[in-house]
């Protein structure tokens, strides 16, 4: 149950992009969270939507996308997702030691969308790309 | 009024990495060594950390942090050993974080101090995802709570650099295969050391003082 702890530090995050991208209203954030976080989307959906209640984030939705947790075999070097976390290469069997992680450990914030109260600005930011209303 | 996207990329804990950098470069200035111990609740925390005073007291100046959801029944233990010991209570938190930990070392006398231990909370869970700014994060594991815990919880022993395998003394008594746990814990973390233990009668504690003791040394270079 750490989910309200990492909704505190995304709020955060959130709140800081917006400022500095001029957003007065977010609509949708999009994150990736790996399945080795132990993250539970919906419990982290409760506490995020509770904390932004009172904030320009209030009623986002908050787009979770898991990824699944992937290793290198260190035998065949095959990328394979694992499977009910147990780790075994389908290829060459239980791998005695070395795997490599690939993914699993994301807790990553990946965009935010709402509305800007000042097009000038929105087009001037140098990472920021605008498409028209109702899209 | 418009509608935009802004990609952003940015680490969720980002504002916990930024605070456990901060504590980090206070052990390094100070040339302290700091663990980040953690297990599930009984493992034997605590009584490893009054074996360890016990064991490495009369050479090393040593101090606890402890991390609890309530009371402070464990920095009285420790306390009782006559180091340091500053009680953090999370107030339901099921981890401690990089910012509870940089309170808790304002409440410390860093001077000539040569290891801090950060006990965690008990949970073998949120804890693996919150550095605190510790050199090495060290794991107990019970034999009692049995062999299939490095498929349960695969961060913490991904996450952790030395395991402890603690109540061997208990292994005539409970279904616990020690290969298993070696097996499964070397697919998951291979350069993980693991130490065999009984914190009750001593057995197996000199390879962990000694690794304790190797990294002390490591780490106090840095003193000036």
């Amino acid at each position: 149950m750490h989910e309200m702890a990492i909704a505190e530090s995304l709020l955060g995050i959130v709140l800081d992009e917006s400022g500095r991208h001029g957003i007065t209203r977010v609509n949708r954030i999009q994150l990736q969270v790996g399945a080795l976080a132990a993250v539970v989307p919906a419990a982290l959906t409760f506490c995020f939507e509770l904390i932004s209640r009172d904030t320009i984030v209030a009623d986002a939705v908050l787009a979770i996308e898991m990824v699944a947790v992937v290793v290198r075999c260190p035998e065949c070097k095959e990328r394979f997702e694992v499977d009910n976390q147990f780790y075994v290469c389908p290829r060459c069997g239980p791998i005695p030691a070395g795997l490599d992680l690939t993914s699993g450990r994301e807790l990553t914030l990946l965009s935010i969308e709402g509305e800007s109260g000042d097009e000038d600005e929105s087009s001037e930011s140098p990472c920021g790309e605008e498409y028209p209303r109702g899209q | 009024m418009s509608q935009v996207k802004v990609p952003v990329v940015r680490n969720i804990l980002e504002a916990n990495e930024r605070l456990a950098k901060a504590n980090r470069t206070i052990f390094d200035q100070a040339g302290i060594f700091a663990v980040n111990l953690m297990s599930s609740p009984g493992a034997g925390k605590t009584s490893l950390l009054e074996k360890t005073i016990d064991g490495l007291g009369d050479r090393y100046r040593i101090a606890v942090i402890e991390g609890d959801i309530q009371s402070s029944y464990d920095a009285e233990r420790i306390q009782r050993k006559g180091v340091q010991a500053v009680q953090i209570n999370t107030d339901g938190a099921c981890h401690l974080d990089g910012g509870m930990v940089l309170e808790a070392i304002e409440a410390l006398d860093l001077d000539g101090l040569d290891l801090l231990v950060i006990e965690n909370v008990g949970n073998l869970v949120c804890p693996a995802e919150f550095n605190l700014g510790e050199h090495h994060k060290v794991m107990i594991l019970s034999v009692a709570e049995g062999d299939d815990k490095p498929l349960k919880y695969p961060l913490m022993f991904q996450t952790s650099s030395v395991l402890l395998v603690n109540k061997i003394d208990l292994l005539p008594y409970v279904d616990c295969d020690l290969e298993k746990i070696r097996q499964r814990a070397g697919q998951l973390n291979p350069r993980q050391q693991i130490f065999e233990v009984s914190c009750r009668g001593g057995a197996g504690l000199d390879a962990w003082y000694a690794w304790l003791e190797t990294e002390i040394a490591r780490v106090r270079v840095n003193r000036g």
